[in-house]
């Protein structure tokens, strides 16, 4: 059910440990819904580029393969690329999830505009690019579902 | 070992035996007629279709006349449950059934809800166990049957079947039982265990997938499901799937034929198993009942990592296996079993179930101890959840 690209990143997943100096940090995802994803950036203050990026996802193997793209994604770009990054992209990058998996890929999404929105907090700006997802990611895709049927 | 795979999902579905595909062979060739014929061709399928009703229904002290072949266990439990409410709607509305039933009898009792029946779905302990006296305190004047699996799928918890038939008998409620993971793993007699009711498939005792039966005690008021011909005896529409049903007789003779001499080695492995895991990786438990479980079951959460990427790791290993977590039931909650048993959604999500067959040995269960103890802890190295644990210890 996964491409390769998704299987060759979970098995051995990029950027996988913690920052000990990070300057951004994000968690997204409930234990409860099954997915956790926690990311740590290293910001270059003058250049706004992420220098270097670590993840921790507890999470199926979308989960963790989508953590794994993501941090590769975002690697080297300036915070406003990364904020520009789609969880669609992440997928499209992992030659696509299966239908009932592309939640996971917000949780990648959800996790990078996190620890962005970490990185302005610290220096005390309020972001407004913050999209939170309330409950579980699967469930937000059940309500999508659930307001196609009303319409 | 690494070169061949460690199958270890048996109560998912089991390999076809060589003597179960032996007896099946010629009914797809040779002996192809249609057992309601009345030449020659037919009244061969006839006799083959008879003597495999025969065999199943002596593998649980049944008469021939009272089993009736289906294409499923789920189809029999469907049957068993929508039929036996309409046939009995004059006497009442009320169902008495678990919180830990398979989908096939929850799913049929929430449909039969939506038509004004009344459902009493019972709790379970921490084991998955119901108890008896919580059957009796259910029934009503309204209760027209009492639904309880006999075993567990998920976690291996064995029912007090025997108990729970003597009160149905007693209060004259019809009993059925789902016992699909129980044929060939426990001894049944529908009459000493006072079962009116039974669903079993194949597939699951090394049979052919497609083939199940009902039993259904002789004087049982229940409709046919499938209408449309006058197979199983007017009750179930449809010719006979010959080959499968001479399979499914076949499979049943052989797994009944040496249940103590197989639950022993089989409880044998799966109880260094559990040792093993628990001992040896820290934060698991063990979901279900020590000792009243099925003799080839082993349901196992590990904390702080989830169900599907375990499996992905072991499949990767080798070893293939099931698990409760949401990711893998291809639903938003984990396991309503797991949750039954008053486990949190992020410990039902890291459940594994390895369950065995005959064709499995002790070396293999060091491979798989082995195998999980890496994989676990590869998981954990990554999981967030078990970054602060390890912190807050430390």
């Amino acid at each position: 059910m996964y491409s390769e690209k998704v299987m060759d990143h979970f098995s051995n997943p990029r950027n996988v440990g913690e920052i000990e100096t990070a300057n951004a940090i994000g968690e997204v995802g409930n234990p409860k819904c099954g997915d956790i994803m926690k990311i740590y950036m290293q910001i270059d203050d003058e250049t706004k580029t992420i220098t270097d990026v670590k993840f921790k996802t507890f999470g199926c193997g979308a989960a963790v393969a989508t953590s794994s793209m993501a941090t590769e994604m975002v690697k080297g770009k300036t915070i406003d690329e990364a904020l520009k990054i789609t969880n669609l992209a992440v997928a499209e990058a992992l030659d696509g999830l299966p239908p009932v998996k592309m939640h996971c890929s917000n949780l990648a999404q959800e996790a990078i505009h996190s620890a962005i929105a970490d990185y302005y907090k610290r220096k005390g700006i309020e972001p407004d690019f913050i999209q939170k997802c309330d409950g579980c990611c699967s469930s937000c895709h059940n309500h999508d579902h659930e307001h196609e049927i009303e319409e | 070992m690494s070169n061949s795979r460690i199958y270890v999902d048996n109560s998912a579905t089991t390999p076809m035996k060589k003597e179960v595909l032996t007896s099946m062979l010629p009914y797809f060739s040779e002996i192809y007629g249609n057992p309601s014929s009345v030449y020659a061709e037919g009244r061969e399928a006839r006799k083959a279709v008879e003597l495999s009703r025969e065999k199943v229904a002596k593998a649980i002290g049944a008469q021939p006349n009272e089993i009736f072949f289906t294409g499923s266990g789920t189809e029999a439990d469907n049957w068993a449950i929508r039929m036996v409410a309409r046939a009995n709607k004059a006497k009442g509305n009320h169902i008495i059934t678990t919180a830990v039933e398979h989908h096939a009898v929850l799913h049929t009792c929430q449909e039969l809800e939506k038509d004004g029946f009344e459902v009493t779905y019972l709790p379970v302990d921490e084991f998955g166990m119901v108890s008896a006296e919580a059957v009796e305190n259910a029934i009503k004047d309204t209760t027209v049957l009492i639904t309880i699996m006999t075993a567990n799928n998920e976690i291996g918890t064995i029912m007090p079947i025997k108990e729970i038939g003597a009160i149905a008998k007693q209060h004259g409620v019809i009993f059925h039982t789902d016992a699909v993971q129980a044929i060939g793993m426990i001894d049944i007699d529908v009459n000493d265990m006072n079962i009116d009711l039974l669903s079993l498939t194949g597939h699951k005792f090394h049979g052919p997938k497609g083939s199940g039966a009902l039993y259904v005690r002789k004087g049982t008021k229940i409709g046919s499901f499938i209408t449309g011909g006058a197979q199983e005896r007017n009750k179930r529409a449809g010719t006979e799937n010959v080959a499968s049903i001479v399979g499914l007789g076949t499979a049943i003779e052989l797994a009944t034929s040496n249940i103590s001499e197989k639950t022993a080695k089989l409880s044998k492995m799966r109880d260094y198993l559990i040792n093993e895991i628990l001992e040896k990786i820290p934060y698991t438990r063990l979901n279900g009942h020590r000792t009243q479980r099925l003799a080839g079951n082993t349901n196992i959460s590990f904390e702080f990592i989830e169900g599907e990427s375990l499996l992905l790791m072991l499949d990767m290993k080798g070893i293939s296996a099931s698990s409760g977590s949401a990711c893998t039931s291809g639903s938003l909650d984990p396991s309503h079993v797991l949750l039954a048993i008053g486990l949190k959604h992020e410990i039902a999500h890291g459940s594994l179930r390895i369950s065995l067959s005959e064709d499995n040995t002790m070396e293999e269960m060091d491979y798989i101890v082995n195998s999980l103890i890496e994989i676990v802890g590869k998981l954990r190295a990554m999981s967030p959840l078990y970054e602060k644990v390890s912190k807050g210890n430390a």
